[in-house]
């Protein structure tokens, strides 16, 4: 399955939000995610089924105005 | 006490995290500053990558309220997602609502601002609507459900301070019971006092301090600033005249000649 991930294209063979966030060793609960421009929450990624061509947003903390 | 969405805040100076030279001197000027209130954005984080654990460490140590913002946003469907995710994160409903409509100005795009104001305030947000002095903009961003307005005084990180005073007055005028925040483009500690002098409730700025050759002292400076420039306004300031009048009494002056 092909994925873009922050703006990266990835083929990756996982099929949750979840599994992909362990794949690629993103851990804590400081980052918030969304899949196709809407948010995923946290408490669903484990049951989120990504498809093919999705569009994933990793997002953390960071300083700001 | 300045009260926003129900939360009394000490200061009135509200305070960015961005462009400090470390983040050992982002946490000494916040404590300088006296800010109640630091505003926070969001970022694509590495995979792999702590940075975002390591700001939001250092920001939950100040025990100040946060702020998210949507800096960066161009569109409705951007913003509301950026406040939804902010909202997971930060666990806070307070959004600083952005919406940008020109890369060189950075001017807010003001249509999609009351759209994406609407549907947030709906959506049970506290919206911070980064704005212009358009009084008919403001109305509109009243009547979606915002609760405070945050005008630009001049584009943000530009330093000039209010450049349309009368426009300012104007707002603060037409809205005497909503909490009125100037954000952006304040550079000195004298823009502050001005725009508090003014009546507004509170000032927001980030790179005034940020950029400064001493960000801790500037960051004191402004606290300083934004406390004479209220406590101004609430004592009643002397209005200009054309002519001179002696502050020394006449009487009993001596005559020698």
């Amino acid at each position: 399955m092909k994925l873009t991930v922050n703006g990266e294209a990835l083929e990756t063979a996982v099929t949750t939000l979840e599994a992909l966030l362990a794949a690629l060793d993103y851990e804590g609960d400081w980052l918030a995610t969304a899949v196709n421009s809407d948010l995923v929450h946290k408490a669903r990624r484990a049951e989120f089924q990504l498809s093919d061509g999705d569009r994933i947003e990793i997002l953390s903390p960071m300083q700001g105005g | 006490m300045l009260e926003l969405h129900g939360t009394a805040l000490p200061s009135r100076l509200l305070l960015g995290t961005a462009q400090y030279p470390s983040p050992a001197i982002l946490a000494d000027a916040v404590k300088a500053s006296g800010t109640s209130v630091v505003t926070v954005s969001l970022r694509r984080e590495m995979a792999g990558g702590r940075a975002g654990e390591q700001f939001w460490s250092l920001i939950r140590a100040l025990g100040t309220k946060i702020l998210p913002n949507t800096a960066g946003c161009h569109s409705v469907k951007e913003a509301v997602t950026t406040a939804n995710m902010a909202r997971e994160i930060f666990g806070t409903n307070w959004i600083k609502l952005e919406v940008i409509g020109n890369h060189d100005t950075l001017q807010p795009e003001v249509f999609g601002l009351v759209e994406a104001a609407r549907i947030l305030c709906d959506d049970g947000f506290a919206v911070f609507p980064y704005t212009t002095d358009d009084l008919v903009v403001a109305e509109r961003l009243l009547e979606a459900g915002c609760q405070v307005l945050m005008p630009w005084c001049a584009p943000i990180g530009s330093a000039l301070g209010p450049v349309n005073l009368p426009a300012l007055r104007s707002m603060r005028g037409h809205f005497p019971g909503v909490p009125l925040i100037v954000d952006a483009g304040l550079g000195r500690p004298s823009h502050a006092a001005i725009v508090m002098e003014l009546g507004f409730d509170a000032v927001l700025l980030n790179t005034a301090v940020a950029k400064a050759a001493d960000p801790v002292g500037m960051a004191r400076a402004f606290g300083k600033a934004v406390d004479g420039g209220h406590e101004a306004f609430l004592s009643g300031m002397l209005e200009p005249r054309e002519v001179a009048v002696p502050s020394t009494p006449n009487i009993g002056r001596a005559v020698f000649s």
